[in-house]
């Protein structure tokens, strides 16, 4: 593995135990820093919005990006469409921090993943399963989050991946050495990613939950299923009191099993996000990109 | 002897196990009732020095820990630990404030600045020692009590001071424990 590569893992691993939070103004990445978020997602439209307005969606003005990355001292993430490697690089000549390959934007590639390798920048993927995840840690991504189904407020898709990536995880652990050319096969990924999965039961990167995240109660429930930190995306700004609810679900993160504290915290919220059910959306963003 | 590791965000495990490798003994700290039991020594880990100040405020970790720094807890500051142990930070309100070093943030610039390197750092090892920079801080000035372990490009990038070891780098990201076995040798009173 190449030293950058090892750099940029290194950097996920500075976030783990932490909340990042999405943002579209330097005002809100100036609360989200206040709330305690370890880094902040740069993006025009938050998820939610991008799903109501339909059309296009594609990488953010550059201006708007640096905008935030003057206005915290914060690592500071943006997103780049599936495929989309000139976005990528553009988002690299800025100096961005972390780069996510994104199912929330429109995908410009049908077939091929951005080859991460190439980039000095590190990237974050959303996976659905451990064949997704080890698909993209094999082109080059630092970091693993869910894909969740971002921008409905709803936590089923986020758990139901992260059960899934978990339960892979443990099912390779247990094979015998000589099954696991096969599973490898069947995960379609290289052999030595699902060998790395055995001895060490876990991804070879770090793994966070995203997409659906939006009380602490929500956090709490992703970190006790196996996350390493969380996304909250819609969550926060689309809630009556982002500030107050920021705050609250980064100390759920911290001490996500002590229950009498994550009741205090998830008293007086203010309203949450609304929300859409999983069957009543149009648009499955989790299927972009496999 | 118990080592406490400040478990609040970032790269606390990592530290965890180095200690395992040591056959030291540890506990994570994420709340009060976590440092009611007495314990030797605290590792204030990498992560985001915002998030761990301000968590440390929030959870009532931040007086009794200051008290106990200040009361010669031996305490190991590794990036963002190095920053919440600072007296002054350049540009910024510090936070436990207790050790007589300014410190600037950020200072190699972003994630695509991060490197590695090594030194040799004659208190810690007899050959040189690998040091990994995370959007790392240097030290820009240290106080008259303060001791340079190793600058690097003219910026110090480890130091001590009585109880208190810094390293704006990450041992605890290498598979090298020279450092974590200094600090233990500190605890001992070495």
């Amino acid at each position: 593995m190449s030293t950058q590569m090892e750099l940029n893992r290194n950097l996920a691993q500075m976030l783990k135990g932490g909340v990042i939070m999405d943002v579209t103004t330097p005002e809100q990445a100036k609360i989200a820093e206040e709330a305690g978020a370890c880094a902040v997602m740069a993006l025009e439209r938050i998820p939610a919005d991008i799903r109501a307005a339909g059309g296009v969606s594609r990488m953010s003005d550059p201006k708007m990006i640096k905008g935030i990355q003057e206005a915290v001292s914060i690592p500071v993430m943006a997103k780049c469409r599936i495929g989309h490697f000139a976005e990528a690089r553009i988002l690299q000549a800025i100096k961005i921090d972390y780069i996510d390959e994104s199912e929330v934007l429109s995908p410009a590639d049908d077939k091929y993943h951005i080859n991460k390798n190439e980039f000095k920048v590190p990237f974050v993927c959303g996976a659905k399963d451990l064949g997704e995840a080890l698909r993209r840690i094999n082109e080059g991504a630092a970091m693993i989050r869910t894909k969740g189904e971002p921008g409905t407020g709803d936590v089923v898709q986020a758990v139901r991946h992260m059960r899934m990536m978990m339960s892979e995880i443990r099912r390779i652990q247990s094979m015998a050495e000589d099954e696991l050319y096969e599973a490898a096969k069947q995960l379609q990924v290289p052999y030595n990613l699902v060998e790395y999965v055995h001895k060490n039961g876990k991804l070879p990167v770090v793994n966070f939950a995203a997409g659906g995240v939006a009380t602490p109660a929500d956090a709490a429930l992703m970190m006790h299923l196996g996350a390493e930190g969380v996304f909250v995306g819609s969550g926060i700004f689309k809630s009556g009191n982002p500030a107050k609810r920021a705050a609250a679900i980064v100390q759920a993160v911290t001490n996500y099993t002590d229950d009498n504290l994550i009741a205090e915290l998830s008293e007086d919220l203010g309203e949450a996000m609304v929300g859409i059910n999983e069957n009543e959306i149009a648009l499955l963003m989790a299927e972009r990109g496999k | 002897m118990r080592i406490g590791i400040l478990a609040l965000q970032g790269a606390f495990i990592e530290h965890k196990f180095a200690l395992d490798a040591l056959g030291i003994e540890s506990f994570e700290i994420r709340q009060k009732r976590d440092i009611e039991k007495p314990f030797d020594g605290l590792i204030i880990p990498g992560g985001e020095s915002t998030v761990i100040g301000k968590l440390l405020r929030q959870l009532d970790l931040f007086e009794p820990i200051k008290e106990m720094i200040e009361n010669g807890m031996p305490v190991f500051g590794t990036c963002a630990g190095l920053i919440v142990l600072a007296k002054n930070i350049e540009g910024e309100n510090p936070h436990l404030g207790v050790m007589d070093i300014s410190v600037r943030r950020n200072a190699y610039g972003k994630q695509i600045d991060s490197f590695s390197n090594e030194a040799l750092i004659p208190e810690i090892s007899a050959v040189p020692f690998p040091l990994v920079f995370i959007r790392a801080p240097w030290i820009d000035s240290v106080g008259e009590n303060v001791q340079v372990f190793c600058e690097l490009n003219g910026h110090i990038v480890a130091a001590r001071e009585n109880n208190m070891l810094v390293t704006s780098f990450h041992p605890e990201l290498t598979k090298n424990t020279a450092f974590h076995e200094y600090f233990i040798n500190m605890i001992k009173g070495e």
